[in-house]
């Protein structure tokens, strides 16, 4: 048998099981296992796993710890809405309800180490006691004794306690100025493609073959990995797809064996998935759905939420005005907005900082009066009377469609910017006729 | 060799690897206090004698422990303060107060948790007191009550002393500083610092009341002797319960420590650190790989526990990034190059990106824009780039400005060892405009 799977102190047949649990984190594992050592010895104060998402720390550290059947909390930082919460999960685990009852309303640190070390007396570790701590980076943003006090935990409390935390972000970030107790480090490296590969294909279709899967399998990693390698979301997205992936087999189109035809069918499919599900533009239903009757399928930007803004005739021009100023350099408005402007060569008015493109650095904030010139410039009818302008305009920074900047150098007047992409300013454009590109001093 | 049977008693070799563990274990991951410190002794004669004038003869006094961190300083007080109590009838005598900057936070804490240590929750009952210099009076006075009529020494440790500096006005600090002064009660004021400079933080009034009396633990060690060191820590003890097997482990532990990659490996380390706590992370990664098949360091376990501790954690995160995110951080190097580290956005990211898109790459093709954003959200979330401070959230998120937190030569080495790297992105990369 391999001396992989043989640590002392635990079961064999049980390594055995857990490793088969957790497929292509071997190393990993074997690594943690060592370092914990048998179960009543030491493990060093403080482990700080990291990695990127959905590498398996969570999940292996869990994993390990409850089939091995260790004493241990975890905790995930994001629920800690207050420290009190963190104190007591691991006072409760470990010692029960009477230990989390004696914490005061508030707990310090002091208090959550002053019952420790009084409950652990009673009951000392006669195995290594693990507190696992999820989302760890969240700590940086409680009390900044926290983080510190947790990764000397085994020297406050005179313990046979380790920590472990788990995060995405290097270590580094996370450093006190004046340094502190410093965990080992652990990497969880992120699946390749060929690990992605074994792990996706182990959720067979009852229906289906396995290998039928995994060739599915292939497909799905040939289009997502160069974006994505994160196993949640790819299986998510496999689950999500597989239905259309088999049509054609349901149909009678096309047998397990014709690969191709079955590429064909699927591939351009998952090109549109990662422009919708993906991005979690459509809801995985509206997915299925729209896969049910594709025929209707139009545009499928259509179906982002932006685009079903409805505004009333004269916002959407304000809109565009507004979008306008934010992007034109103010000089360059008699040359868009009056009608007979004299010859001004576009080269005349590149000053330096205007090089650079609005819509590289992003909108600038302009003065009311300009955007009713624009407005009333580009609104071909009768315009209408100014109080519901303003009050549109309103309306536009409540839907977040405009913003208003106020600097504290200027009392009086207050700026706005326009808040929307080309893209969207296009289609509101296109709704009322208006060739927006046209007016535009650039576009990229 | 597992069913090698020691001569001299009844362990199997399974059994003597298992205590060796522990017992090393002890030593590496529980801060286990050695016999003798080696290399400080000097400092620990210092404050063994400076706290027996206290314990023994009630002087009072003050000092402060500096050193960086994990050179010894919580170790050093431990072993002098267990020297101590060996003392009988200080033992009966002292009454100790160890208080750490981490947890009392505040001198209202520091003051429940001193009451506490004195076992005077009871006497204080529910007491209001004017100020604190009255409250500490009342539990000092409290003490003497009791059978005898002269005050018994008192102790007190302030691990993290720096972060009391912090508490409003330094009140703590300065009436422990200043019983320390007046000879009412004998009062010991033990502080132990990783600051070099922790006298600026003191007020006057604080500092004016310290005896400025200060022990540094700057490890003079140069590297025969960290060699020697690093052999202490791996041996085992004399009363090891199987003398055949500590013999070979202490055998092989010298034997070791001789080879040459080994002593380039620790030269490394020296080099970097020489404090003991970062020798025990690596000789515990060392040890760790010890097991019946390999029932003894080698030295590859050194080169790989080296490794560990060593590893570059960014490149380990940019080595996992898609190729898209990669292409990304190249658009920004790229950016930085051009506006000399000037913050950017999203927006000019992207276009850097569609540039090469445009004119240079085979092997990419283009993403919708989103599926960009997607991307350039995940670095975010890495903390590879940061958002400039003062650029509001309201502002729409493709203008947002950002920097990126890595250098030049950070991403060019990951790069290199990226997995099937595209050449046209290597390429991309190491061209120098774009
Ligand atoms: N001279 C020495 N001989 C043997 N072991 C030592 C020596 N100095 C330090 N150590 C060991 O090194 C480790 C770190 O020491 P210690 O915790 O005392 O550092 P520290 O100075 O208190 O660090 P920090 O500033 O982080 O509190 C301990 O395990 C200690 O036993
Ligand atoms: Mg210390």
């Amino acid at each position: 048998m391999s001396a992989l799977l043989h640590h002392p102190g635990y079961d064999d047949d049980r390594l055995r099981l857990l490793m088969e649990k957790l497929p292509c984190r071997e190393t990993q594992v074997s690594t943690l296992l060592a370092l914990m050592g048998e179960p009543e010895q030491y493990c060093y104060p403080s482990i700080f796993i990291y990695g990127q998402r959905a590498t398996g720390k969570s999940h292996v550290t869990q994993t390990l710890l409850r089939e091995l059947q260790l004493p241990h909390a975890v905790v995930s930082c994001v629920e800690c809405v207050s420290v009190g919460i963190l104190f007591e999960q691991v006072l409760l685990t470990f010692f029960g309800s009477s230990s989390s009852n004696s914490l005061p309303r508030y707990p310090s640190l002091s208090d959550f180490i002053r019952l420790y070390r009084q409950f652990c007396g009673q009951v000392p570790a006669t195995q290594t006691r693990y507190i696992v701590l999820d989302r760890a980076e969240l700590l940086r943003d409680m009390d900044a004794n926290l983080l510190p006090g947790f990764l000397r935990l085994q020297e406050l409390v005179e313990d046979n306690l380790t920590v472990i935390l788990l995060s995405q972000i290097v270590w580094d970030k996370f450093r006190p100025n004046t340094g502190c107790f410093e965990p080992l480090l652990l990497h969880f490296p992120n699946y390749n493609k060929a690990e992605l590969q074994e792990i996706l294909a182990q959720d067979t279709h009852p229906s289906y073959s396995s290998e039928l899967y995994s060739s599915y399998i292939n497909i799905l990693l040939g289009v997502f990995y160069s974006v994505c390698r994160d196993v949640r979301e790819l299986r998510h997205l496999a689950a999500l797809n597989f239905p259309k992936f088999c049509e054609p087999l349901e149909t009678g189109e096309a047998k397990e064996k014709d690969a191709h035809k079955l590429w064909r069918n699927i591939e351009p499919h998952l090109k549109k998935a990662m422009q919708t599900v993906y991005l979690r533009e459509v809801s995985s239903v509206q997915w299925e759905e729209q896969q049910t009757d594709e025929r209707e399928t139009a545009d499928r930007r259509g179906l982002s939420a932006h685009e079903h803004v409805e505004l009333p005739y004269y916002s959407k021009y304000l809109l565009i005005a507004a979008y306008l100023a934010s992007y034109n350099p103010a000089r360059t408005d008699r040359r868009f907005f009056l009608k007979h402007h004299g010859k001004i060569k576009k080269t005349n008015f590149l000053k330096k900082h205007e090089k650079t493109s609005n819509h590289l650095l992003g909108p600038k904030p302009f003065p009311l009066d300009r955007l009713l010139a624009i407005f009333y410039s580009v609104v071909d009818s009768r315009v209408a009377p100014t109080a519901s302008v303003f009050s549109q305009i309103s309306s536009l920074v409540t839907l977040q469609l405009l913003s208003q900047t106020s600097h504290d150098d200027q009392l009086d007047a207050p700026k706005y910017k326009c808040a929307v992409s080309l893209d969207f300013i296009q289609a509101i454009a296109r709704t009322v006729g208006f060739d927006i590109l046209r007016y535009l001093y650039d576009f990229l | 060799m597992s069913k090698r049977k020691a001569k001299d008693s009844h362990l199997t070799a399974g059994e003597c690897l298992s205590q060796a563990q522990r017992l090393l274990r002890e030593r590496f991951c529980h801060q286990q206090l050695p016999i003798r410190p080696v290399g400080v002794e000097s400092q620990h004669k210092h404050l063994l004698e400076l706290l027996k004038r206290t314990a023994v003869h009630g002087e009072s006094n003050s000092v402060l422990i500096v050193g960086p961190r994990g050179a010894g300083k919580t170790m050093l007080l431990n072993c002098v303060l267990k020297e101590l109590m060996e003392v009988d009838e200080v033992e009966k005598n002292i009454l100790l107060v160890q208080l750490n900057g981490l947890l009392q936070t505040d001198d209202r804490i520091a003051l429940k948790e001193i009451t506490r240590q004195l076992n005077l929750e009871n006497v204080v009952g529910d007491k209001v007191f004017g100020s604190f210099a009255e409250n500490l009076a009342f539990l000092l006075e409290a003490l003497k009550k009791g059978d005898r009529s002269s005050s018994r020494p008192v102790l007190f440790t302030l691990d993290e002393f720096d972060l009391f500096a912090h508490h409003k006005n330094q009140t703590l600090l300065y009436n422990l500083l200043d019983i320390s002064q007046s000879a009412q009660t004998p009062v010991a004021v033990v502080g132990l610092t990783c600051r070099l400079d922790v006298l600026e933080l003191l007020e006057k009034r604080v500092k004016s009341r310290f005896s400025h009396r200060q022990i540094h633990l700057l490890s003079a060690m140069n590297f025969p002797g960290f060699l020697r060191s690093v052999e202490q820590q791996l041996r085992l003890p004399p009363d090891f319960p199987d003398s055949r097997f500590s013999e070979d482990w202490n055998a092989g532990t010298k034997a070791l420590c001789e080879d040459k990659s080994v002593e380039a490996v620790l030269r490394k380390h020296f080099n970097s650190s020489k404090d003991f706590r970062s020798l025990h992370m690596l000789l515990m990664l060392a040890l760790s790989r010890v097991t019946v098949y390999n029932p003894a360091i080698r030295p590859t376990d050194l080169l790989e526990a080296s490794r560990i501790c060593t590893s570059d954690a960014k490149a380990n995160v940019l080595h996992g990034l898609s190729v898209l995110e990669l292409c990304l951080i190249i658009a920004m190097k790229h950016l930085n190059d051009i506006y000399e580290g000037e913050p950017f956005n999203f927006q000019m990211v992207h276009n850097e990106f569609k540039k090469f898109l445009q004119r240079k790459s085979h092997s990419i093709h283009n993403f919708e824009k989103p599926v960009v954003v997607k991307a350039f959200e995940h670095l975010q979330e890495l903390e590879l780039i940061k958002p400039m401070d003062g650029t509001t959230a309201r502002s729409q998120k493709e203008y947002q400005l950002v920097k990126l937190m890595l250098d030049h030569t950070q991403i060019m080495e990951a790069l290199q060892k990226y997995p099937q790297c595209p050449t046209d992105v290597k390429q991309w990369a190491a061209s120098a405009f774009g």
